[in-house]
């Protein structure tokens, strides 16, 4: 589904992709895990259209995305659930779900329906739906996030770090709506700082450093893999996250 | 898409499109370059010299052509572990080629490395025909080549019955395959026929066997031997490849179609190059077989010369694997000998000699073949330091030259010594190997 090969791109002066080639079939969890500076956001950035990779290509389905904009990008189906979740924290619940269906604002009753039936799937939205979304906890945030990105109706879900400052109990919530998402049918790519939830529910992930992939393989291979459990997991550190 | 009646082990992955396996490949390629960078001294050095930067000059897997070779002297001079890419504490098993250079090769394996071996030999062994049902009496070497562990793993992975019998004791072998009720034989070409030379001659009736499968490797064979070992054992024969420094047996093997071994595209990358040049060889013409790992964490190769000489075969083949196919290995393309699957380069076998006096001598390596074993003989030539009136010193002399390349070369050798002048020469010098076993055809 998407086709990443050879991307180079740069964030800022820093040649923050090396390199890099990756792909995510349809209806799979694949998960890119690194440390912060990998170049996991820049590489969001660039399938997302908001960075212009140097060299490479990124094929999604037929269509080559980076030579589209940002917008022409959500119309072919990928959303972005952006790092530190971003929302509008002035305006209400339902406000931020209706800026998610941006690309169908025309289809007014389409998007209305949507938005109650994500309201009815998550009740603690629907009984903030009023309330600002900056008085809702990190985890409802997160969830509100989620709902905005689906608003656009996307068959691919791009997750940036959607685990980041939540505590273990909501990280496993998030985490189990991604799971539901896929058997849902949508086909999710999922960057995380957190190697041992992610890896646990991918089907497969791969390892970026310094801009370059240098491990790839099945989840649970690499959640087993002795580079991976001393660079990201933690020598005897605590499970954050059991399935 | 695979036809009905055909049992493919991984076919989500055996089955792969072309587009997507390239996209893999390319994948898996970059990793492993990453990786060799940052871990492999000698692989470092040889990007610093040419000026390759991995990142930024493999973007297409056509770019890996501007690497140079592996050989297999580099890997002998990495001798013991120089060369892989994981500290120790990470390799879960070490196995080492047979002794073709002074140092032999020594390849280690990751735990990950293993599984995905496991997993390879039993893609190969279902190719053959072979499932769960099967029970597999393997006849190659346990230790430290990796024939024996290799297929083993694989067998068990397969969830077949293994039998370890490994080599030799030829009587008890067939003993045990009437009454083990094996179906499925792995040994070398040779050492099936030989196997039918012993039922022969013990008058047992292979008629009367569960025998089915042949699964045969480790020396360049012909069709002529596979028709005759199919005639005699009444079994299906198929061949397969696997090379120690790649990974040992499950880099190739045949199906059921018999014409060509699919090679493991999603773990190696193949190239038939030519052995005088090193430039790619049209398609489907013979030349050497060059393999890159993917996959391999422990020990990975880019580009290594395996020495043996093949074809590529581009056609898709009926059986629906995608992954293109090898032609048996037709020989080799330097001076490595085969014999009863170890390889022995004649010209190392005078260092081993010229150890028992402190002089080489003038000296041939010569392959006979009673029935179907190999015999190996070294021929010399007697000077006066080789000479002794009494007869017990010349023995004593004898035995310790026998002793010293059995222990190199783990073959016992015949060593006849002969009257000065009288081997072979061409140009005034003597062939360093003469092969008298019956030529294939």
């Amino acid at each position: 589904m998407l086709t990443v090969k050879s991307l180079h791109a740069y964030y800022g002066n820093i040649h923050a992709l090396k390199g890099v080639s990756l792909h995510v079939r349809s209806g799979e969890i694949v998960t890119l895990i690194g440390a912060n500076g990998a170049g996991k956001t820049t590489l969001v950035h660039s399938i997302c259209g908001l960075v212009k990779p140097a060299r490479g290509s990124i094929l999604f389905e037929e269509s080559d995305l980076s030579r589209l904009t940002p917008e022409a990008i959500v119309r072919r189906g990928i959303s972005l659930v952006p790092e530190g979740r971003q929302i509008f924290a002035t305006l209400s619940v339902e406000a931020n779900l209706e800026m998610g269906a941006f690309i169908h604002r025309k289809d007014r009753q389409g998007w209305r329906r949507d938005m109650d039936e994500l309201l009815e799937r998550f009740p603690v939205l629907r009984q903030r739906r009023r309330q600002l979304a900056g008085t809702l906890s990190g985890g409802e945030q997160q969830m509100l996030a989620i709902c905005r990105a689906l608003m656009a109706r996307p068959r691919f879900l791009l997750l940036d770090e959607p685990s980041m400052g939540l505590a273990p109990l909501i990280v496993r919530e998030i985490f189990d709506i991604i799971l539901e998402l896929r058997r849902e049918g949508r086909t999710i790519l999922l960057i995380e700082q957190n190697a041992r939830a992610a890896l646990q529910i991918a089907d497969r992930g791969y390892v970026l450093e310094t801009g370059k992939i240098v491990l790839q393989g099945e989840g649970r291979d690499l959640l087993a893999h002795r580079e991976v459990q001393r660079a990201y997991l933690g020598k005897g550190a605590k499970p954050i996250w059991d399935a | 898409m695979k036809p009905e009646g055909v049992s493919i082990w991984e076919p989500e992955k055996e089955c792969l499109g072309v587009e997507e396996l390239r996209q893999l490949q390319l994948e898996r390629l970059q990793a492993t370059l990453n990786r060799v960078d940052r871990h492999v001294a000698f692989y470092r050095k040889m990007f610093r010299e040419i000026g390759f930067v991995p990142e930024n000059d493999l973007g297409d897997l056509d770019d890996l052509k501007r690497l140079p070779f592996t050989t297999r002297d580099d890997v002998s001079n990495s001798y013991p572990y120089e060369m892989f890419a994981v500290p120790l504490r990470e390799v879960v098993r070490v196995h080492s080629s047979s002794g073709t250079s002074v140092n032999p090769r020594v390849v280690g394996y990751t735990k990950r490395d293993l599984k995905n071996w496991a997993q390879l030999v039993a893609r190969i062994l279902a190719s053959a025909g072979l499932t769960h049902d099967d029970v597999i009496q393997v006849t190659f070497a346990y230790g430290l080549l990796t024939g024996g562990l290799g297929i083993h793993y694989g067998a068990e992975r397969l969830g077949a019955s293994v039998l370890p019998t490994s080599v030799g004791r030829t009587e008890r072998q067939i003993k045990i395959m009437q009454d083990f009720r094996t179906t499925a034989l792995v040994c070398t070409p040779s050492y099936a026929l030989i196997i039918a030379d012993k039922m022969e001659q013990l008058g047992v009736d292979p008629k009367r066997l569960s025998l089915r499968h042949a699964v045969c490797a480790g020396e360049p064979w012909t069709e002529a031997m596979r028709s005759e070992i199919q005639e005699r054992l009444f079994v299906t024969a198929t061949d397969n490849y696997g090379i120690s420094e790649v990974m040992g047996p499950g880099v190739a093997g045949e199906c059921l179609e018999q014409s060509g071994m699919h090679v493991q595209e999603d773990h190696f990358l193949v190239e038939i190059v030519d052995p005088a040049t090193g430039a790619p060889c049209e398609p489907g013409a013979l030349g050497e077989l060059v393999i890159t790992t993917l996959t391999k964490e422990a020990f990975p190769v880019i580009r290594y010369r395996t020495g043996d000489l093949a074809r590529l075969i581009e056609a898709p083949c009926p059986c629906g694997r995608t992954f293109r196919r090898i032609s048996r290995i037709e020989g080799r393309c330097d001076d490595v000998v085969v014999i009863k699957g170890i390889n022995i380069i004649p010209e190392r076998i005078g260092d081993v000699l010229e150890q028992v006096k402190g002089e080489r001598p003038t000296y041939q390596v010569v392959v006979t073949r009673q029935g179907n074993l190999d015999q190996l003989e070294i021929w010399i030539e007697v000077t006066e330091k080789l000479f002794f009136d009494k007869m017990r010193e010349q023995r004593t002399l004898v035995d310790e030259m026998r002793q010293k390349v059995a222990n190199f070369i783990g073959i016992v050798p015949r060593i006849k010594l002969v009257e000065r002048g009288s081997l072979e020469r061409i140009n005034g010098k003597v062939k360093p190997f003469v092969d008298l076993r019956r030529p294939w055809h």
